[in-house]
């Protein structure tokens, strides 16, 4: 090992390539080094006052202001929430590309020095490209945000400043990391493109995401503090230190949450840019490339996805944990239909998935030994998700009722409640696992001598796996008492884990030494491409409900038990305004992700030469 | 099977690519959007500060504010409900319940009698935690009620300790507050009193009653219909229906009416509603041109009237109609007390 750190220093061979490792090691460690020397400093006057006592500290530091109608200001008659909300939604899309695009482009660029395979670079750098323009409007939507917070809320703002401090300086100096080692990192691309050099470049990009994963956290920590307030007292006085305000019971789920649901729609936005120019090839070797694209992107954005159900329940406990209202207002209560059409867009996200893939099969002949699976697999799914999207109390009329017989429907109305959706939820993630492993072996004809022994583990998982989720949703839903619910669902998510799990290790093994079939990217129906552009859009209009949920759990509060909202729109809005105030977000960012791709093509086209009259050229 | 370029590559002619994608995911957003637009509408208002004329506070009344804040304010019923997330206290008999508690050896707290234990467990509701309910280590997952986010003054306490005693038929023992301070009104509030709206058609359609009832000119069936409602309701039990829905259930309607149109409507509303409604007794109704003696009473505006604030019609009775209102529940706790 020490041997191996030193080595760049001993004399090379001719085409022998060294891992300089130890020079990137200690860049690394000496950039860390400084980012946590600046924040410290920056917060070691907050530690102090820590060590102070709450009341000496209640004493001299304001306390939370009660606003009143002057504390509010407006544009003309446009609402102030309505304007902050679109232009904070339209930042929060293009943030979240921007922070995923990074992380899985160094991972792709990962696999291509280790396979050797130049496609993955070349993929890399052009979901790089895509993402540069994004970068630069999704910094112009912050500093528009910014600024309308304290034209529009300047005394909550204050508030703000006077908790978090210096801690904005420390995310506004993340910003000149982020954008110099953006910059270095792109532009560098072709300079830094293979041997040591290109180690240097994948260093490169594992700071990029470390600094973009930390202005994640930090802005989270922003958000966090005004649903779930820590490092303040009652009256709102700060008494704690900067790292108690941040890690406030909500942070830690909702930066796994945004973490990963980041990836996964940022997958998904690179896959739709992929099936729009396979659509438009004008060649097969593009249609193939493009083709190859999309597939890597919806798998990225699958990947992602599969785990997401999980951390938004972490986060969700962890509400419920801190304040059962806050929990029951978002599920149980003013907010619970919005569940329903969250059901709705996951539904499609999952249907939209596993129908690219199934289309995908037809590129490999191999497949056909397992496209007879997939209607078991689309009659399992269809089933989910219409349990899924069953409400509690249905919308009827009273004539419907007395025919009914109650507002609930006596066979369909025990699907309305949580129990039934665990149970649904995870048998269509375990479905879609399933697809996605019979794509993986669609292409492999396994030789390994323990085949059988092998398929008939995976399939006793699965059985299971798939039993065990049923008997525990019914049993602990229906037939105990309700606080059992709850940690039933635990078990849930863990047979479904075990599946994935399982699956992907079952199949690691068996695929030594498999030989591979012949896979014509391209050939693929047009119609099952088109799937590449539900995933962005369901995913985006989610991400905007979500964003509507987080907000509205807070009701009436500005920072929750600390400042009352005194405005005239302290109500949470009904779910059809939120829905067109979401659709305005998504149709803008609609637009932009167009101008973004265009950007990137214009990069790519070149202006031929002028030829004059002579045949010669201008 | 070979593919050939011409089976995948853009054909010359139709709708360009870009079109055709961009039409889809428009089709999509307008799919999402048409679903959640489709489904029942509510808004989450914030519960606003009244201020309460202690002087003209009864018994009757205390009780009514009582009843309003359990299911407004006080937020009880989100948690307090046939859910299974706490006790179904609509349901019990709580005075008896609270004394069979109280007996309970796992009780270690300070009560001795009804009200103290309903104080007790909204100020420390991990005292005592209901067998079945709670989290562990013990610890209630029910909030303080006199500390944020809810808030409840001594005073909406005390209302919601009376409302607890005499819902089922029980005599509370809570004291009228008479000497406390009135409650004082929320900056918002008081910075610009709101103004009633001009008449009962305008408050009917300001609430959004059109959107299940059928009422005025709407034909919605989603709750019962109104248009004959005072042939079958007296004025009392319209009153009721509005300020406190759950309390009777029009049969084989779903118990979904909002409970928080007390806090929302004035009381200059409530009683123009109460008595558009009242006056409907069953003219047929043409959607044309000519208009039913009760929508043309609606729509007449309300004579002047002094501005008032409150959120609890009852507590601020002035008029004759809430007066026969205080006498009828009277009469109404009396009647269940000999039963």
């Amino acid at each position: 090992m020490l041997t191996y750190l030193f080595k760049p220093f001993a004399n090379t061979q001719k085409g022998e390539t060294k891992q300089p490792l130890l020079p990137v090691i200690l860049l690394l460690l000496t950039i860390l080094s400084v980012m946590l020397l600046t924040t410290e400093l920056a917060w070691s006057s907050e530690t102090a006052s820590a060590v102070e006592t709450a009341d000496e500290i209640s004493k001299s530091i304001k306390v939370a202001p009660k606003m009143g109608p002057s504390d509010y200001r407006q544009i003309g008659s446009v609402s102030s929430r309505a304007f902050v909300w679109v232009v904070a939604q339209l930042h929060l899309f293009l943030a979240a590309f921007v922070l995923a695009v990074p992380l899985f482009v160094t991972v792709i660029e990962w696999i291509g020095v280790k396979t050797g395979d130049q496609r993955y670079d070349d993929m890399a750098h052009e979901f790089m490209k895509v993402s540069m323009t994004a970068y630069s409007l999704t910094a112009l939507f912050g500093g528009t945000l910014a600024l309308s917070l304290f034209l529009l809320y300047p005394t909550f703002m204050a508030y703000m400043m006077e908790v978090f401090g210096s801690q904005v300086i420390v995310y506004a100096m993340l910003f000149f990391l982020e954008s110099g080692v953006l910059y270095i990192y792109y532009y560098s691309w072709y300079a830094l493109r293979y041997g040591n050099k290109k180690y240097v470049h994948l260093s490169l990009g594992v700071l990029l995401n470390g600094v973009g994963t930390t202005l994640l956290f930090v802005a989270n920590a922003w958000a966090t503090f005004m649903m779930a307030p820590s490092g303040v007292n009652e009256a709102g006085a700060v008494t704690g230190g900067i790292w108690e305000i941040m890690r406030g019971p909500l942070w830690n789920p909702l930066n796994l949450h945004r973490f990963v649901a980041n990836i996964a729609f940022g997958g998904a936005v690179v896959g739709a840019y992929a099936g729009y120019k396979m659509l438009s090839a004008r060649t097969m070797a593009q249609r193939a490339h493009y083709d190859w694209m999309g597939y890597t992107s919806n798998f990225i954005a699958v990947l992602a996805f599969l785990p997401l159900p999980f951390a938004g329940y972490w986060l969700m406990a962890e509400i419920y944990a801190y304040s059962q209202q806050m929990g029951i207002t978002a599920m149980g209560g003013i907010l619970a239909w919005l569940f329903i059409v969250q059901a709705v867009l996951i539904g499609t996200i999952l249907l939209a998935a596993n129908y690219y893939l199934w289309n995908g099969m037809s590129r490999c002949d191999g497949s056909k030994r397992y496209t007879w699976l997939i209607k078991y697999i689309a009659f399992t799914l269809v089933v989910s998700f219409l349990i899924w999207v069953t409400p509690h109390t249905l919308i009827l009329t009273a004539k419907e009722i007395a025919t009914l017989g109650g507002s609930h429907h006596p066979l369909l109305g025990p699907f309305g409640i949580m129990p039934a959706k665990n149970i649904a939820v995870n048998l269509m993630l375990i479905g879609t696992f399933l697809s996605f492993q019979l794509y993986r072996r669609s292409d492999k004809e396994i030789t390994v001598a323990w085949a059988g022994f092998g398929n008939a583990l995976m399939a006793a998982i699965y059985i299971v796996a798939i039993a065990n989720v049923i008997f525990l949703g019914v049993y602990y839903g229906y037939f105990t008492n309700t606080v059992y619910k709850v940690g039933s669902s635990v078990a849930q998510v863990m047979s479904t884990l075990i599946v994935i799990v399982a699956g992907v290790t079952i199949d690691t093994l068996m695929f030594k030494g498999a030989k591979t079939l012949p896979v014509t990217w391209g050939k693929i129906s047009n119609r099952g491409v088109y799937a590449l552009f539900a995933l962005p859009i369901a995913f985006t209009w989610l991400m905007a409900l979500m964003g509507y949920v987080r907000s509205s759990v807070r009701t009436h509060w500005h920072v929750y038990t600390v400042i009352k909202d005194n405005s005239t729109d302290n109500f949470i809005p009904n779910i059809g305004y939120a829905a067109n105030m979401m659709t305005v977000a998504t149709v803008a960012f609609l637009i932009l992700i167009l101008f973004i791709f265009w950007v990137a093509s214009l990069s790519e086209t070149k202006q031929e030469l002028p030829v004059n009259k002579n045949g010669n050229n201008s | 099977m070979e593919v050939t370029q011409e089976e995948f590559i853009k054909k010359e002619g139709g709708l360009p690519i870009i079109v055709k994608v961009l039409s889809f995911m428009l089709f999509m957003i307008l799919v999402f959007t048409g679903i959640s637009n489709l489904l029942p509408q509510v808004e989450g208002q914030a519960p606003k500060d009244v201020k309460v004329d202690l002087g003209a506070l009864t018994m009757e009344s205390y009780i009514a504010m009582g009843e309003t804040l359990f299911s407004g304010k006080g937020t009880c019923t989100l948690c307090h409900n046939n859910m299974g997330r706490a006790p179904d206290i609509p349901v019990m008999d709580m005075e008896a319940t609270a004394m069979e508690r109280l007996k309970d050896p796992k009780y270690k707290g300070k009560a001795k009698d009804s009200e103290s234990y309903f104080r007790e467990s909204m100020m420390t509701p991990s005292e005592y935690i209901v067998a079945g309910f709670g989290k562990q280590g013990d610890t209630s997952t029910m909030p303080i009620i006199n500390k944020a986010p809810i808030e409840l003054t001594e005073v909406e306490m005390g209302a919601i300790v009376a409302y607890l005693q005499a819902k089922d038929g029980g005599q509370p023992t809570v004291e009228l507050p008479t000497d406390s301070p009135a409650i004082e009104a929320s900056p918002a509030a008081s910075a610009e009193p709101p103004k009633p709206a001009e008449n009962a058609q305008a408050v009917l359609t300001k609430n959004g009653c059109t959107a299940c009832h059928a009422v005025l000119e709407s034909p919605a069936t989603i709750g019962p219909e109104l248009k004959t409602v005072g042939s079958r309701l007296s004025r009392e039990e319209i009153r009721q229906s509005i300020i406190n829905p759950s309390a009777v259930i029009a049969e084989g309607f779903p118990p979904i009416m909002p409970p928080d149109f007390a806090d929302k409507m004035m009381v200059k509303e409530l009683e123009m509603v109460v008595d558009f409604l009242y006056a409907s007794k069953g003219s047929a109704v043409d959607t044309g041109t000519e208009k039913t003696e009760a929508i043309e009473e609606a729509e007449k505006p309300a004579a002047d009237a002094e501005i008032v604030d409150s959120s609890v019609a009852d507590t601020m009775a002035t008029d004759t109609p809430v007066e026969e209102q205080r006498k009828n529940k009277q009469d109404t706790i009396e009647q269940k007390g000999k039963e």
